[in-house]
């Protein structure tokens, strides 16, 4: 940061800092770091009374071994199909209504913006009570529609689709319907495909939260066999008196690796989602 | 990364934003199927959104003044008794308190360590997206993974844990119930969710300090002002007051709603139990949906009036250009 300085003490100041940085880079990733060599400990190391860096004889064939337990397994499927689809159902709905305020005039559209807006408002974590009670009512307790369903509509992604649209060319529509496409026309063949980026930021965002979800599949599924998820499977045995320690930690381990995958192929988009989302006026 | 939506979403906020007309393109023709087409777009978002939260949220108020245990349909009015009973509940009010406590350590705590990360990382020359990678990473992990660690792994009470190693290398007494001893317990809860969100945080804090304009430096540096803590606080905190009043919110916020880490953690400890535990406690362990309700109301007003009183004293919505002259003098009478 410093724009002026003369350079001898420059390098000292640079040199510091990049010591600092890496000793704070390494305490940041030690967490990975235990979980993983926890995980292929030998229970000899699990109960051993001094600190081991990396057991001698590390167990790599533990992460198979977990599967034995089917509902493992059963859990990381659940998972998956659950924030795949709570993903992609927020993306299309958001998209549809934000492009639908952002561009199609009618005289709802601005009552139904402030609607949107003031769900905003409410905080996301308490209104997991009042949603219980619609699926209870419906008897979807203990499925994945009902943790999925709930979720789909949020106010979040229609403003931000909204306000992305605001701002999408004009010309570019204009066009669209000079070749005779109508609304929805213009929108699957001429709006969407110009909007992949924006989308791609979102889903990425949207991906790590339903797959990391866990108070809301809690209510909904409990820790029953109807809609088990990989983290409130997990987080029963963290809870509980659990004897498998090295079980817990690949299992936690595996049940990370779409997050890992996600944030190393995707980071691109990831940040991007960071910024269009928190961005917006900080 | 589901709880922060809602505030990240309230930083750009544009409830005061002047909506452009929906009736600009009325100066054409309007097209064939326009009404059609419109709600084609629009009804499976409201027709999810009336269900699944404004007819829920009427029912959850509904609920609040009813007897309803173990029952969703009461038919037991019962007035404010679920709120009385609620605000005389000592473990509710000390659920209020275990937040105090943890909001006064966990917002600081981010705040500063996430600003001094964006600081070391953000005109690095070298390695620059390296060390900014290392530091978001975590942020993709979940807070039941991230329990899994700290509970089982970093603090575990057994001598050769990372935390009681390092403590006993460093001749100090080693602890062997982290999780059920006060004041332990809050170094293994705020450093859990440290670690999850720092990174986030610092990267609000990247683009800040990226939009300081570099002249700012240089005519301080004309003025003998060129480094050091006299700078920091003459240019960088003042310049990047509207990130730091909007991280502070959400971090604020975030930790009002603190719910995952607490439950794998410390669930069976009363004296730390957070709002949101409590009320999951409420409502899923004695099916008190009545007093639930409640609980979950207070809450939320508990939070907006947060957010909204914070918004006024530390002019935050920087996203609305239509106020910014105001906030510019509020700004300038402040200082």
């Amino acid at each position: 940061m410093s724009v002026v300085g003369n350079p001898v003490r420059r390098r000292v100041e640079l040199t510091f800092r990049y010591a600092v940085l890496i000793v704070l880079a390494l305490l940041f990733l030690m967490p990975l770091y235990v979980m993983v060599k926890t995980a292929v400990s030998q229970p000899e190391d699990v109960t051993s009374k001094t600190f081991v860096w990396w057991p001698a004889n590390p167990n790599w064939g533990k992460f198979a071994e977990i599967f034995a337990d089917e509902r493992f397994g059963q859990s990381l499927v659940t998972s998956a199909i659950m924030a795949v689809s709570m993903t992609v159902g927020q993306i299309i709905i958001g998209a549809l209504a934000g492009y639908g305020l952002a561009r199609i005039p009618n005289r709802a559209s601005k009552p139904l913006l402030a609607l949107t807006v003031t769900m905003l408002l409410i905080p996301s974590a308490t209104t997991f009570l009042p949603n219980y009670l619609i699926v209870s009512w419906l008897g979807w307790t203990e499925s994945l529609q009902g943790i999925v369903i709930p979720t789909l509509f949020t106010a979040f992604n229609v403003f931000l689709f909204r306000q992305f649209f605001i701002s999408f060319p004009r010309e570019l529509e204009e066009a669209g319907k000079l070749d005779g496409l109508g609304y929805i026309g213009t929108f699957v063949r001429v709006v969407l495909p110009n909007s992949l980026a924006f989308a791609a930021a979102l889903t990425v965002l949207g991906f790590l939260g339903a797959w990391n979800a866990f108070l809301w599949p809690l209510v909904v599924a409990g820790t029953g066999f109807g809609a088990l998820t990989v983290q409130v499977y997990l987080s029963s045995f963290i809870t509980a008196q659990t004897f498998d320690y090295t079980g817990l930690f690949a299992a936690g381990f595996l049940a990370s690796i779409p997050v890992l995958l996600v944030f190393i192929l995707l980071q691109r988009w990831l940040l991007r989602g960071v910024a269009e989302t928190g961005l917006g006026g900080a | 990364m589901t709880q922060l939506n809602t505030p990240v979403a309230r930083v750009s906020d544009p409830g005061h934003r002047p909506t452009p007309p929906p009736s600009v393109p009325r100066r054409r023709r309007p097209i064939r199927g326009t009404r059609r087409a419109f709600w084609l777009f629009v009804s499976p978002f409201f027709l999810g959104l009336l269900i699944f939260s404004i007819i829920a949220l009427f029912w959850g108020f509904y609920l609040s003044f009813t007897r309803a245990v173990a029952t969703i349909t009461p038919t037991d009015f019962v007035g404010f008794d679920n709120y009385v009973s609620l605000l005389t509940d000592p473990s509710f009010l000390s659920s209020l308190l275990s937040f105090t406590v943890f909001a006064v350590l966990v917002v600081p705590t981010t705040l500063i360590v996430s600003l001094v990360l964006a600081m070391l990382v953000a005109n690095l020359p070298v390695a620059r997206a390296f060390f900014r990678s290392v530091f978001f990473l975590p942020t993709a992990f979940s807070y039941v993974i991230a329990s899994l660690i700290w509970k089982l792994g970093i603090f575990s009470g057994s001598t050769s844990s990372v935390a009681n190693s390092v403590l006993s290398s460093l001749g100090l007494p080693t602890v062997d119930a982290w999780l059920t001893q006060s004041p332990y317990y809050w170094v293994v809860i705020v450093s859990v969710r440290l670690w999850l969100q720092v990174g986030f945080y610092m990267l609000l804090f990247i683009a800040g300090l990226q939009r300081i304009p570099e002249t700012l430096y240089e005519a301080a540096a004309i003025d003998g002002l060129s480094r050091g803590p006299r700078r920091f606080f003459s240019i960088t905190w003042p310049q990047l007051r509207p990130t730091t009043a909007a991280v502070m919110l959400l971090l604020l916020v975030a930790a009002f709603q603190a719910f995952d880490e607490f439950y794998n953690l410390v669930r069976t400890i009363p004296s730390v139990r957070p709002p949101l535990l409590y009320i999951y406690n409420l409502s899923f362990q004695q099916l008190d949906y009545g007093k639930g309700s409640a609980g979950a109301f207070v809450v939320t007003a508990i939070v907006v009036l947060v957010a909204l009183l914070q918004s006024r004293f530390f002019g935050f919505g920087a996203a609305d250009e239509t106020k910014a002259p105001r906030r510019g003098a509020r700004k300038g009478r402040a200082s």
